[in-house]
Formats: structure tokens, sequence, C-alpha cells
């Protein structure tokens, strides 16, 4: 295990990829991470379709070009550990094994979506799998995550709480409230700060007087690093550092992840803000899933045959969800008055 | 203690001594002398039968208070000082009209406002480079510059605080929030801070200061975005509370709020920003706060409404006219102060009203309107007063149930049809 190191480049992250540590995958961890960035990619594009076609509606938040982060968080987690995050959610859920076709239910809102069509892309939970939502209020899952975590320690039980949220929800004062708390009472809460460069329109230097996210919790004595979110290896092995940290008693962890949106902020976002050669560029020189392709093709954990194979189980599986998405039926009007109250 | 008594009279004999402690309730403490008796008669009582005979009737003395304590005055509360709300100016005759969404007449209010008071200015999440999440400060940025047109982090409670601070030290903000939902991270400072400060200071110092922003549903944003505020502000004193239904409205009583020396809470309808209406071309267009706006006349329901509702509203008067029910629509467009003169004078006429509204019923503005149509025409009201509003629900995302939570303008014609017995 690989010690947690501080990296900067705050101002200029493109240039300053995190050179933290790598984790050391096997074949089997390879090509899995591979597939599941790849089904929630293939997920999010077929997403974007269906809201174009109108079968999905209001706003629809695309984490595509972040996968890696999710996907690598997953793989440093374990059993009964919980995950909560923003309304940039679908990945999270495929990540946490969530079924697609209740997402993609949800996202048309429809009877088996798994809300039952009451929530929509934004809210959407799943008690058995451990994900606590999906939540639409900027900076709000990050004191909720908090709770969690809280209720690990209370029961004294061995998991931890992973609390995704943005660089924009970073400047939320409730942030800082719940750092203190997790930090004061030694609570096994993971904050992964996704750090896409953009909050809706406004990029991280026009909106944070600390704009390394890792140092965020310095006040709090809490742990932060940078970490590499387009390498999947690089964030299972901080996800490993953190978890470790949490589980040993020893309090909160920050991960900053660095990582980048290629997707507007939701489906009507005219993307004024940056240029069409930033989001290129990215793309060509640091996308997760063709990077986590090329080394499988290097080090012969596959063929290109292979990987056509697991290409076309993948999108039958977005497809299978999508149909099912579009065939589903509306709730029933009686769902209108009912899981107000128990 | 307190001192009751029964009967009128004279205080003829005390019966406990000043300063006796622990007298039990209903215990004889005085006697009470009445016109014309005079002392000798208690000479001759005893005590006991005294006690006895204020047991049970006629009492002889009704419990009353330890002697040393004079009878108190009782303070009256006065009344609530009574807001005269001056017309609606006049628009001369010849007055170029200019027809523009709300989107535009929001802007060029706070574009006019801008120009003629420096003190102003606007901040916001994505109001300035990003020319307003839903456009509505678009070009201000570029005629105002940075420091008066002011991006803020997601951070509402910490910039609505700010706001008034600034306020409070004399600038006059233009507080944007992206929508209200989010203002409920702000709630604090502007219930705490911005509408209390002013008495709080014994008038000493107040915050001349919108918080503005989409209110109410948009399409399909689900129960965290879509949530109609109009009850939550216009319950606290000391906020003033707007919520125009088009474009003229909207840019006078912006205007005026901003100008407007107490905080002002003015919510607008993402779904309306769209909608276009003829805006007067006036040097300096300025409406009243607290005024509300006969949208069509009509003898036999009142239907009263705002913002959103005003579709509902007009729409189901049409239906109604159709049917042989005609309805007089008002636009209350301030929601605090509420204009009760103008919705009483119509119902006194009609003696038949519906309220519509996005909210929720229980304690919402359709309840208020209903309570003060009670305390003011009653005798007037041939019907008890129906609300339209949100379904007790949070908004559900299904296209199909978010339908549902809504009103409808067939909801308001059902209503208006009840109300008149038809
Ligand atoms: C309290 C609150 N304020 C504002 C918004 C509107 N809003 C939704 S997403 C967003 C930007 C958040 O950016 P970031 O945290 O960086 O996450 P990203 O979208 O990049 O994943 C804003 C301002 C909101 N939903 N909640
Ligand atoms: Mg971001």
């Amino acid at each position: 295990m690989a010690v947690a190191k501080k990296t900067q480049g705050a101002d200029d992250k493109e240039a300053a990829a995190p050179n933290g540590p790598i984790a050391d995958f096997t074949k089997q961890q390879e090509l899995d991470a591979y597939r599941m960035m790849l089904t929630i990619r293939r997920f999010e594009e077929k997403a974007g379709q269906m809201y174009g076609m109108g079968l999905i509606g209001g706003f629809c938040h695309l984490y595509i070009g972040q996968e890696a982060v999710v996907v690598g968080m997953q793989m440093a987690m374990k059993e009964g550990d919980q995950v909560i995050t923003g309304y940039r959610d679908h990945g999270h859920m495929i990540a946490c094994g969530m079924d697609a076709k209740g997402v993609m239910a949800e996202l048309t809102g429809r009877a088996h979506g798994y809300s039952r069509g009451k929530g929509g892309s934004m809210h959407m939970f799943s008690k058995e799998k451990g994900f606590y939502g999906g939540h639409g209020i900027v900076g709000a899952q990050v004191s909720l995550g908090t709770g969690l975590a809280f209720a690990n320690t209370y029961r004294g039980n061995d998991n931890l709480s992973v609390t995704y949220f943005g660089d924009g929800a970073a400047n939320q004062g409730q942030v800082y409230e719940s750092f203190n708390m997790a930090e004061l009472w030694k609570l096994p809460a993971i904050y992964v700060i996704e750090n896409n460069r953009y909050a809706m329109g406004t990029s991280v230097n026009r909106a944070s007087a600390q704009a390394d996210f890792s140092k965020r919790g310095l006040s709090f004595n809490i742990p932060g690093v940078q970490v590499d979110g387009m390498d999947v290896r690089a964030v299972k092995a901080a996800g490993e550092t953190a978890a470790e940290w949490c589980r040993a008693g020893k309090g909160p962890y920050i991960l900053e992840m660095l990582t980048y949106r290629y997707r507007g902020h939701s489906m009507s976002d005219p993307a004024k803000y940056r240029t069409r050669e930033e989001v290129e560029k990215v793309r060509t020189t640091h996308d997760p899933i063709d990077m986590a392709r090329a080394r499988i093709l290097e080090k012969k954990f596959a063929t290109e045959d292979d990987l056509k194979k697991i290409d076309g189980q993948v999108r039958d599986v977005i497809n299978e969800a999508a149909e099912f998405a579009t065939h589903d039926p509306e709730p029933d009007v009686a769902e209108l008055y009912t899981d107000i109250y128990r | 203690m307190d001192v009751e008594a029964a009967d009128e009279g004279t205080l003829g004999k005390i019966l406990v001594p000043e300063g006796t402690a622990d007298v039990a309730v209903n215990t004889p403490i005085a006697v009470i002398l009445s016109e014309g008796e005079d002392k000798s008669a208690i000479k001759n009582a005893k005590l006991s039968e005294l006690q006895k005979a204020a047991e049970g009737p006629p009492p002889v003395a009704a419990p009353a208070v330890k002697a040393s304590e004079a009878p108190k005055q009782e303070v009256k509360t006065p009344a609530a000082p009574e807001t005269k709300v001056a017309a609606d100016p006049d628009i001369p005759e010849g007055t170029e009209m200019v027809t523009m969404t709300m989107r535009e007449a929001l802007r060029d209010a706070m574009a006019e406002e801008m120009r003629r008071d420096k003190d102003v200015f606007v901040m916001g999440e994505e109001v300035a480079e990003y020319q307003g999440a839903y456009k509505v400060t678009q070009g201000l940025l570029q005629e105002f510059g940075p420091k008066r047109v002011i991006d803020t982090p997601i951070t509402e409670h910490g910039f609505a605080g700010l706001g008034v601070g600034a306020a409070l030290a004399g600038l006059k903000p233009v507080v944007e929030f992206m929508t209200f939902n989010f203002a409920m991270q702000a709630i604090d400072q502007i219930i705490n801070s911005a509408a209390k400060t002013l008495y709080m200071s014994g008038g000493q110092m107040g915050c001349q200061m919108v918080f503005r922003g989409p209110n109410g549903a948009a399409a399909r944003v689900a129960a965290q975005h879509s949530q109609d505020y109009s009850s939550w502000y216009s319950h606290i004193p000391g906020l003033k509370v707007v919520s125009p239904s088009n474009a003229a409205d909207a840019k006078g009583l912006l205007k005026a709020a901003i100008r407007d020396p107490n905080p002002v809470i003015f919510l607008e309808n993402e779904i309306l920003y769209g909608h276009s209406s003829p805006v007067p071309k006036l040097e300096d267009f300025v409406l009243p706060i607290g005024k509300a706006r006969i949208a069509r006349e009509g003898k036999d329901v009142t239907i009263i409404s705002w913002s959103m509702g005003m579709s509902y509203a007009l729409k189901a008067a049409e239906e109604l006219a159709a049917q042989g029910i005609e309805a007089e629509v008002i636009d209350l467009r301030t929601l605090k102060p509420m204009d009760t003169e103008t919705i009483v004078a119509s119902v006194k006429k009609t003696g038949r009203a519906v309220t519509v509204e996005e909210g929720w019923a229980q304690s919402g503005v359709g309840a208020e309107i209903a309570a003060r149509l009670m305390e003011h025409a009653f005798d007037y009201l041939d019907a008890p007063v129906v609300r339209v509003s949100g379904k007790e629900v949070p908004m559900p995302y299904a296209a199909n149930l978010e339908k549902l939570a809504l009103p409808s303008s067939a909801e308001v014609v059902e209503a208006a049809k009840s109300v008149c017995y038809r």
C-alpha cells in the first residue's frame, strides 16, 4: 500500500496529473474496471439520446468522462459501505450494482424505476445496494454522508461512507461544518471531491480561493490528496489508503479527484465557458476508458476481439435497459399520494 | 396576580390580609359592597358565613387579588397600522407599448435601476459571465462590469448573509437565487437578519435589498426543485413579497422593489420567463408594491391568484364565460402587504371567491385570503371560499403524476362552478 502524498498544481490541473500511487491491476481487475466504465459510458450516451427524443425530462446530468472515479472507488470498498452523491448520479448507481433497467426507467419516470417514477434522474436510492441518493441540492449530501459515517461509528461496525461532491459543492458552508464534526468524532467518512474543473459555467479558479481541494480539510486536520481521477488504478490506490485510514478509526479522509466532464452541465448547456479544444484534448489524451483499453491490449490481457465482445455485451445490457424504460408504463395515478408518510 | 370580581361595587372589607402567600384560587379575599350597601352590612356578618356564601350562589365576592395589588389597567394592543398604497400610475395616452418577455422586462428593470443608483449591484450564481442560469441578467456584466455584476460561488447562505451585511452598510444588493429552492440554504439570513434587523435596531438600520429568482415548479424537475415559497415568505413581518405574472408588472414592480427601503422577496417563475406581453415605454415605469390588479372584470365569482396561477385563472375565466359565468380575476402581484381592499371589494360584488395557487393548501396564501374574506366580507359571501392548490405531495417526477400534482384550469373551472352552485 502506497502512502498518500500531496501533489501540487491546483491552478493548472491539466498539466499536473498527480503522480500518486498506481494500483497494480490483475487481468481480472483491468477487465472488470473496463467493463464497468464502459457500461456507465454507454448508459449515459443512451440517456442523452433518450433525452433528445423527449423520453427523459427536466434535468439530466451525464457522468461521461468521470467514470474512473466511481469505478476505482468502488473497487476500494467492501460490502456494507455506503455511497451518497449529488444529482450527477447515474454512474454511481451502476457502479454500486444497481440495475441499469431500473435506473433508466426512473429517468423516463416509469413505474419500475428505482423510485417508482417519482424521483427522476437526480433522486434515486437503493437501500439494498447501500446507495443513499441522488440529491438535488448542491452540498446537502455532504452532511448526509457524514451522518452515514456516524451511524457506522455508533453501531461499531467496520464500514465507512463514501460521499461524492463537486468542486462547486465544495464551497458550501455545510461541507465545513461536516468536516469539523467528522474529524472531531473520528467518523469513517471518505469525502471524494470530483473536481471536473467546472460548476455549471464557473471554472474552479473563479469560485475557489483555495483551488487545491485536497487542502480543504487542513484546518480540521483531515488528510487529503489529489488523485488522477482519469486513471482508475490511481483512484483505487487512493481509495484503499483512505479506506484503511477510516477503518483504523483515524477519522475522515479527503480525496480530490482530478477529472473532467465531457458533456454540458446538464442537457441544456450552451458550454460557452470552455473551448472545444479543451474538451477534445482531454478526450484524446486522458480518456479513462481509452487508457484502460490500451493497457489491456498492451499487457495482452485481452485481444481486440475479446474487447469487441465485451463492448457488444455492454451494448446489449444498455439497449435492453432503454427498451425496458421506453415501454414500462407510467406509475399508477394512485402513486401520487403514496410514500408521503408511512 | 390577577384581580377578578364578578360584581361591581366598592371594596368593603378585606378578608385575606396583605402579603398572605399561597392563597388558593376561589378563596374569598374581599367583600364588595354594591351601590347603596354600607359597611355595617359586613360588620354584622361573620367571616364563616361570608366564606360559605362565597361558595354558592349568589357570590358575595368573586376571587380577587391580594389587596396590595391594585387592579391593573389592561394594556390594549394597538391596531396594526393600515398601509395606504397608491394606485398604479396613469399611462399617458399614446404611450408606445413594447412587447417583450418577462425575462427582458426583469433585465431592463435591473439595468435601469443600476444606471440610476450606483449603490445597486447584482450578485448570485452564474449571473455575470454565464449571463444568468435563465438568462435574466443577460448583458448586465457587459454594461456594468464585474464590480457590480458578481458571480458568487455556490454558497447561498454565505452570499445571502453577505448581501444583508452590504445592505446594512447602505448598499442596495439584488441577490439572485438560481431558484428559490436553493434559498432554503439561505433562509436564516433572509429571515433572522434581513427581515428583523430594522426592528431589532429600533429603526437604526435596515436593509434595502431584493432577493429574486424563479419560484415554483418548472417542468419535470421533481421534488427538490419545484417548490412554491409564496406562503413561506409572506408569513414574515419585515419582508415584502412580490410575485408578478406578466412583463409590465415584472418591470414596474422590480424597479419598485429595488427602490423600496425594505428587504423584498421577488418571486419569479421559470415557465413565465419566456412569455411575452406589452410593457409601456416610459422613462421611469414604477408600480406600487401592495396593489392588486383586476386582470378581468366579472360579476359572478372572484378568482384570486398571482404569478403562474394567473395562467390557470385566466384560462378558466374564458372557459367559464363560455358557460355563462362571468368571473372577475384578481392578480395579487404583491403577496405582502396583501391588497385586502381590492379582494374584498370584488367579493362584495360577486359574493363568491376561488383562490388559485401552485403551493400547498395548508397554511397557504389561499388560506390567508379565505380568512380575510371571513373577517371582512362574511356577510357578502354566498358560498364558502374554495382553494385550488398544488396537491399536498412532494412534486413527483413522472409526467402523469406531475400533471396531477399541479393545479389546472379545469380544477379552477370546477371550483368556480361549485361556488356558483352550478
Ligand atoms: C443549493 C443549490 N444551489 C444551486 C444549485 C444549482 N446547481 C446545480 S448543479 C450546480 C453546479 C455544481 O457544480 P459541482 O459541484 O462542481 O458539480 P458538477 O456539476 O460539476 O458535477 C449548481 C449551481 C443547486 N442544485 N443547489
Ligand atoms: Mg464540477
